[in-house]
C-alpha cells in the first residue's frame, strides 16, 4: 500500500490538516465510508460522528465532526466540517451537561422550527458522546 | 497678539491629541494583522466549497430543478442588501464609503420600482442609514465579532437572510462590504448572495479540470445542494465578514497615521507661532524700557 491519499480537513476557519494517509473512514450520512488512494469521484454529506484516520492498518487520530461535506477524489479527501475536535479532548462531562441543558431547551421550545434546531444540537453532542465512548474500550 | 498662554495649552492639548492618534494606529496595525491572518486562514474553506458547488451545479443544472437558493423565486421584485459596515468610527471614509454606496443602490433600485429591504451590520451604517431608510431597515447587528470574529457570528446573520427567504420576503440579496485591497484601499463591493451565481464564483483555472470529473454523490445532488447552498451562503457572509473587518483596521491605520501627521504639523505651526509672540512680547517690553530710560 505504497499510494497515499492527501487527507484534509477544513472548518470554516481554518485549514485543520492536511497530511498524506493510508487511509480515512469517514461517517457519510448514509453510511461511513473508507476512502483509499484511487477511490473514484464522489461527494457526499457527513453525519456527526468520528473521522479516522489510518497510518499502516491502525488508526492514528480520531477527529469528531459536527457534520458536513466531504469531497472525494482519486488523490484526495476533502472533508468540510463546521466544527472539528480531536476525540480525545472532548471532555465527557461538559457534553453530558450540555445534554441535560438541551433538554431543557427542548421542553422550552415552542415553535416546531425551535424544536428541530435544539433536536438537532441534542443529535450532535449525543454522536459526541458516542465517539468518547467509543475510545474506552 | 495671542495670548501665550493660550498657545501653551493648546500646544499641549495637540500633543496629547496625537498620542492617542498614534496609539490607535499602532492598535489597528496590529489588529489589522489579525485580521488579514483570519481572512487568510478562512480561504481554503471557501475555496474548496466553491469547486464542490461548481461540480455540483454542473450537474444539477443539467437538470434544470436545482433548489430556490440557486434558480432564484422566478421575479427580482424585492430586493435585501445586507450592508456591513463598523460599529466604531474614526477610521476615514471606510463606512462613508459604504452608506454612500448603500444609499446609490437603494436610490437606483427604488427608481426602478423595486421594493428594497435593509439588514444592516454595525452601528454606522444604521445610524447613517436610519435617518432616510428607517422604515427600509428589517434588521440591524452590532458587536459583531467584537472581540474575533467567528463563524457563528456569519452564521446568525445568515440564518436571518435564509429564513427571510423561506418565507419568501425577497427575492435577490446582495451583500454591501469594503473588500480588503491593502491597507491604504478598500474597494465597496455588491455582491449577490441569493440567487447563487455559480459563475460568478468559481474560479476558471481551479474549475476547469476538476469539474469535469464525474462525480457520484451520496445521497443525490439535489439533496447535497440543498444542504450545501445554505452554507455556503454562511460561508460568502463569513467572508464578506472578515473583508470587511480587514478594510476597517486597514482604513483606521491609514486615519489615525494621517491624524498623527497632521498633529505634528500643527505643533511645528503653533510652536512657531508662540516662539514669534514671545519674542514680541520681549522686544515690547525692551522697547518700552529704553524709551523709559531715554525720556529721563
Amino acid at each position: 500500500m505504497a499510494d497515499k491519499v492527501e487527507f484534509e480537513l477544513v472548518s470554516p476557519e481554518k485549514l485543520l490538516t492536511s497530511q498524506p494517509v493510508d487511509m480515512v473512514v469517514v461517517p457519510g450520512s448514509e453510511g461511513d465510508f473508507g476512502v483509499l488512494a484511487g477511490h473514484s469521484p464522489m461527494i457526499s454529506t457527513v453525519r456527526p460522528g468520528v473521522i479516522d484516520v489510518y497510518e499502516a492498518d491502525r488508526v492514528v487520530d480520531r477527529v469528531f465532526v459536527a457534520g458536513g461535506f466531504a469531497e472525494v477524489t482519486e488523490t484526495r479527501c476533502t472533508v468540510l466540517a463546521e466544527e472539528a475536535i480531536a476525540v480525545a479532548e472532548i471532555d465527557r462531562a461538559k457534553v453530558e451537561q450540555q445534554i441535560r441543558d438541551l433538554g431543557e431547551d427542548l421542553e422550552d421550545a415552542k415553535s416546531d422550527d425551535e424544536k428541530a434546531r435544539v433536536e438537532a444540537k441534542i443529535a450532535i453532542a449525543r454522536a459526541k458522546l458516542d465517539a468518547t465512548g467509543a475510545t474506552t474500550h | 497678539m495671542p495670548n501665550l498662554k493660550d498657545l501653551k495649552n493648546r500646544i499641549a492639548s495637540v500633543q496629547s491629541t496625537r498620542k492617542i492618534t498614534s496609539a490607535m494606529k499602532m492598535v489597528a496595525a496590529s489588529k489589522l494583522r489579525r485580521a488579514q491572518e483570519q481572512a487568510e486562514a478562512g480561504r481554503p474553506y471557501a475555496e474548496r466549497m466553491g469547486r464542490m458547488l461548481a461540480s455540483l451545479a454542473a450537474n444539477v443544472q443539467d437538470s434544470g430543478n436545482g433548489p430556490k437558493l440557486m434558480t432564484g423565486t422566478g421575479s427580482d421584485q424585492v430586493h435585501l442588501l445586507v450592508i456591513i459596515s463598523s460599529d466604531r468610527g474614526l477610521c476615514g471614509a471606510f463606512n462613508g464609503a459604504i452608506v454612500r454606496e448603500s444609499r446609490r443602490q437603494i436610490l437606483r433600485l427604488q427608481s426602478e420600482g423595486k421594493t428594497v429591504k435593509l439588514l444592516t451590520v454595525g452601528r454606522k451604517a444604521r445610524d447613517q442609514l436610519r435617518r432616510e431608510f428607517g422604515s427600509l431597515i428589517v434588521e440591524t447587528y452590532e458587536d459583531v465579532g467584537r472581540r474575533k470574529l467567528s463563524f457563528a457570528d456569519a452564521d446568525v446573520v445568515a440564518q436571518k437572510v435564509l429564513a427571510m427567504y423561506d418565507a419568501g420576503e425577497f427575492d435577490v440579496c446582495s451583500v454591501i462590504f469594503n473588500k480588503f485591497k491593502s491597507a491604504i484601499s478598500q474597494i465597496v463591493t455588491v455582491q449577490q448572495l441569493v440567487p447563487f451565481a455559480v459563475e460568478a464564483q468559481a474560479d476558471e483555472e481551479a474549475a476547469g479540470a476538476e469539474v469535469k470529473a464525474i462525480y457520484e454523490f451520496e445521497p443525490d445532488e439535489e439533496q447535497i445542494l440543498a444542504e450545501l447552498l445554505p452554507r455556503n451562503l454562511s460561508i460568502q457572509v463569513y467572508r464578506a465578514l472578515l473583508e470587511s473587518a480587514a478594510s476597517e483596521q486597514g482604513a483606521r491605520m491609514t486615519a489615525m497615521d494621517n491624524a498623527t501627521r497632521n498633529a505634528g504639523d500643527m505643533i511645528n505651526k503653533l510652536t512657531i507661532t508662540y516662539n514669534r509672540t514671545r519674542q514680541a512680547y520681549i522686544t515690547k517690553e525692551l522697547i518700552e524700557i529704553i524709551s523709559g530710560a531715554e525720556a529721563v
